[in-house]
């Protein structure tokens, strides 16, 4: 069958008001099929919203595509044109932001905002776009559902919002939903249901999901796939079950050791002459040195090599490519490759 | 509701405030009305007496104030000597003639502004923008005296449109439509230079307040959820921008009286601002008074307006008057 | 090494109320959830009483809501409690007059949850890290932009980055200037006021390092306020769990986290994202 979303070879890059280039999106490549989540997991600065926004051909005015497409239901979207990118958007697509406090409008209300995406999609009557808006908050919030309707964002919780940005993303049903970072501003029980709804979402309504966050915890039990996100690239795609209990690229396998709980006393990577006194805790987390990369800098080699704790010396001369480790599992390092 | 009667009654306070103010500056002011009287050669001095101790200019001042309040209370606004009639007709009929002006030139400077700063707003930085605010630019420069003088000479010159005055001289034997056509005609050049001086700084306002609106998160993720362009622009921008643009129609219906003043001199339309200049020329002290609190009122009303329609339009205020 | 054995901070007792009006305004100060039913007063913190022994960590763990910013506030003494004490390092600070307040503030120091809005971001980091000390007053110009540098490799960040606007650096670093400014009088008290919570997985362990770090050179005391309960136990000697404006449960980390006894405790473990790399690793938590 056909994937639902095939993206080849993406590059994007920003410009800066003297017109300097700095690269966002280095030659992405992956493929989500029809009700499946795929966890897009990276850090502050390693693109991930870009890719957010250029999926759905939403990027801003400073940023030049510089290469690939977005094949959407067989449908390039970077090459489509504003008439018909309308029409997918909030329909065939839908994106759910950040900030559930500053992405609805203060003035209006939440009824009324999950009833204009209906209607800006549909020729229904007024009446059965409101019933429409209706249902999908009653599926969201239940019995609730009419005294959110009625209210104004600023009356809301956090996690009432996001729920609210939920239900205008499925309000028309679609094919594909983007979340970027929807729990980030959420305390741990927020956090909890909102995933919950997620998971509602693909097994109930059979909506796919990108869901883009910074937390690999989030993505247990929720996500199919993985890729993982580093300066631009793709350095890693498998199942779940395989980024997460054995990760094969170093950059993943430190992300993922350096989130709490860890192994006690395990050996850091920046170590501290002074650990002897009893006093002093072990159990220091083992980090990732350094900060990750500042793309305006661009040096030959690979990305993370700076930081990679298992460098050779064929790392900072070429840069590695996608390879397969097993039937669903790559990973973007020169460990795999046969090319030494 | 407490709202709207804590606002009115800080207006009632101010109008009370700026009336004892008014009061005790154009008293203070040297000289008065009959000073001027007593030049004259042809009225006698017992004459000149005579009024002014019927105008009781010479008891004590608050004395005065207290009399004129009372009187204020049962409609009385005073005496005027220029004109030999009571303050309140000879205001009314002059309010009334610069509120036609004024009115129609403001209900005019928004339905343009408006519509153009937001279409300015949404072509930022492009062509038409650049056009548009080059356009106010040069209208926010020129002086309305040099506005008002040049479309004045344009009459002048062409002959196409009358030279100053309310209506022409057989304006009672005209039929309704002649009437009509009349005023219309002589009101074409000031409604015209008070509408060139109103629009800049509507339409830069509006768009100011829309282009920073077309920034926030909302309105994108409203366009990422395909909501069309015209809806986005007219609808949820002009919304979200609503609470500036509220305060400026406030302000201009606040000064709805007082701003028309030099246009209303210079093309001789007889309205308050004449009125007003005449009496401060001639010392006619009641006239004065009562011009000053008339556009006081205005402004106070025309900003308790806005408050209003802050309190109608942006939930969030209600929400935090609520609370209180 | 000898460690005074007397608590650095004890509060006994502490309630605070808010009149609806207040809260209502705070609301965005705390980032918390706005409250659907205003009522006329907000009972903030009911009755909480705790202790930090010195050189140690304790972290108060709550939903959002609980009232674990307004216990922050007035132990930092921005806010005027209702009822109860403080007593910094013996003394009572409550009721102390602004005066001798400014004498006991450089000893207590907060780091906030977001450094965006924390640090303007037109200032260079010279300038941010040496405004605590241009307020106090201390040093000569040349003395503090010494100091500052200090400073700066204290938090491992480069010299060279000192006259960068703040703009200019990424989350971690922020923080890391945030902390700086922080230490820049020599606290013996940290309030770290979800201090993690807004960084990246990897720099939240890379700041945590620091942390530890710090403690262990400055002999820096922490209250460490989060509703990450991993990173609780990973940083925390003891834990006080905060519901409703009260102490519920508190004891050492282990035992807490463990064995809870309180169900708001419970509550918050099961919301704690489980996660088990590798079959090895200890599960420090139950869902």
């Amino acid at each position: 069958m056909e994937p639902l979303l095939q993206v080849q070879n993406l590059r994007v890059a920003y410009a800066s008001a003297r017109g300097d280039l700095t690269p966002a999106l280095a030659g992405i490549k992956f493929e989500l099929a029809a009700g499946e989540v795929l966890g897009v997991l990276g850090e502050s600065g390693c693109g991930k919203s870009t890719l957010a926004s250029a999926l759905l051909a939403l990027l801003p005015g400073n940023a030049v595509l510089q290469s690939g497409s977005v094949l959407f239901e067989s449908q390039n979207l970077l090459a489509a044109d504003q008439r018909e990118l309308r029409s997918i958007r909030g329909s065939r697509t839908s994106l759910v932001f950040q900030e559930p406090s500053s992405a609805l409008h203060p003035t209006l209300r939440i009824g009324q905002q999950v009833a204009d995406i209906l209607a800006a999609h549909t020729n229904l009557s007024r009446q059965a776009v409101r019933r429409g808006a209706q249902q999908t908050l009653e599926t969201i919030f239940g019995d609730d559902a009419s005294r959110i309707a009625r209210s104004y964002p600023h009356q809301l919780s956090g996690g009432q919002r996001q729920r609210v940005l939920l239900a205008q993303a499925i309000v028309c049903s679609p094919a594909l939903l983007i979340a970027d970072e929807p729990t980030a501003s959420l305390d741990p029980a927020t956090q909890r249901e909102i995933l919950e709804l997620f998971r509602q979402i693909k097994v109930g309504l059979g909506i796919s999901v990108l869901f883009i966050t910074h937390n690999p915890l989030l993505l247990d039990g929720l996500a199919d796939r993985i890729l993982v996100l580093y300066a631009g690239q793709v350095i890693e795609l498998g199942t779940a079950a395989q980024v997460l209990a054995s990760p094969q690229h170093p950059y993943t396998a430190a992300l993922l050791r350096s989130v709490p709980p860890s192994k006690i006393g395990v050996v850091d990577m920046c170590t501290n002459a002074e650990e002897a006194s009893a006093s002093y805790r072990l159990s220091r987390l083992p980090v990732i040195p350094g900060d990750s990369l500042d793309l305006s800098q661009p040096a030959p080699g690979c990305r993370f090599e700076p930081r990679c704790s298992q460098k050779m010396p064929v790392c900072s001369t070429s840069e590695p490519e996608l390879t397969a480790i097993d039937r669903s599992h790559s990973a973007s390092c020169f460990k795999f490759s046969a090319a030494r | 509701m407490r709202y709207l009667l804590r606002r009115a009654s800080h207006a009632l306070f101010l109008l009370f405030g700026v009336s004892v103010l008014t009061f005790l500056f154009s008293a203070l002011t040297p000289g008065n009305y009959f000073d001027e009287m007593r030049l004259n050669p042809q009225i006698s001095q017992e004459t000149v007496a005579a009024l002014r101790a019927q105008s009781q200019l010479d008891h004590p001042l608050p004395l005065r104030y207290i009399h004129w309040l009372g009187g204020v209370a049962h409609g009385n606004l005073g005496f005027s000597f220029a004109y030999n009639s009571p303050v309140g007709p000879l205001l009314r009929t002059r309010a009334c003639n610069t509120l036609l002006l004024a009115g129609t030139a403001t209900v005019l400077a928004w339905l343009i502004g408006l519509p153009l700063g937001i279409w300015s707003a949404s072509r930022m930085n492009r062509a038409p923008d650049k056009l548009v605010s080059a356009g106010t630019a040069t209208l926010l420069v020129l002086p309305d005296l040099v506005l008002a003088l040049g479309l004045l000479i344009l009459a002048v010159r062409t002959g196409w449109f009358p030279t100053g005055g309310l209506t022409s001289t057989n304006y009672n034997g005209f039929s309704t439509l002649q009437k009509f056509r009349d005023l219309t005609a002589h009101m074409t050049l000031p409604v015209l230079a008070l509408t060139l001086s109103a629009l800049p700084n509507i339409v830069r306002h509006v768009r100011a307040a829309i282009a920073d609106e077309l920034q926030s998160p909302f309105l994108r993720a409203a366009e990422a959820h395909g909501i069309p362009q015209r809806k986005l622009l007219y609808n949820y921008a002009v919304r979200a921008a609503a609470n500036p643009l509220i305060s400026l129609l406030g302000f201009s219906i606040g000064t709805l009286l007082s701003g028309s003043l030099l246009v209303e001199v210079i093309m001789s339309w007889p309205g308050l601002g004449p009125l007003f200049l005449e009496s401060i020329l001639a010392r006619d002290f009641y006239v004065v008074i009562a011009g000053v609190l008339l556009s006081m009122l205005f402004l106070v009303a025309g900003n308790l307006f806005a408050d209003i329609l802050l309190y109608l339009a942006d939930p969030r205020i209600r929400t935090a008057e609520r609370s209180q | 090494m000898d460690i005074n054995p007397q608590p650095l901070l004890r509060v006994e007792n502490l309630s605070k109320c808010y009149s609806a009006q207040k809260w209502h305004r705070l609301q965005s100060v705390f980032a918390a959830d706005a409250a659907k039913n205003k009522p006329k007063e907000f009972t903030a913190l009911n009755n909480v009483s705790l202790q930090l022994r010195r050189k140690s960590t304790l972290a108060l763990v709550g939903q959002s809501g609980s009232g674990k910013s307004t216990l922050a506030l007035c132990i930092a003494c921005l806010e005027r409690p209702t009822s109860g004490s403080i007593f910094f390092n013996q003394q009572e600070v409550t009721a102390l007059p602004e005066q001798q307040l400014r004498q006991i503030r450089p000893r207590i120091q907060l780091v906030f949850q977001d450094p965006a809005r924390a640090l303007n971001p037109r200032w260079s980091a010279l300038d941010l890290i040496a405004e605590p000390l241009v307020i106090q007053n201390r040093l000569t110009s040349k003395k503090r932009e010494a100091k500052v540098l200090q400073l700066l490799d204290l938090v491992a960040l480069p010299r060279t980055s000192v006259s960068k606007p703040a703009h200019q650096f990424s989350g971690g670093q922020r923080q890391r200037l945030a902390l700086a400014r922080a230490l820049a009088l020599e606290p013996k008290l940290l309030l770290l006021d979800e201090a993690l919570s807004a960084l990246d997985c990897s720099i939240q362990a890379q700041i945590a390092n620091l942390l530890l770090d710090l403690q262990y050179q400055l002999g820096l005391t922490y209250l460490f306020i989060t509703h990450d309960l991993a990173m609780a136990a990973h940083l925390a000697d003891q834990v006080a769990v905060l519901a409703c404006g009260q102490i519920v449960e508190s004891g050492s980390a282990q035992k807490v986290l463990q064995a809870p006894q309180h169900e708001a405790t419970r509550a918050l473990l099961a919301a704690t994202p489980r996660f088990a790399p590798n079959s090895s690793a200890p599960a420090l938590v139950n869902a």
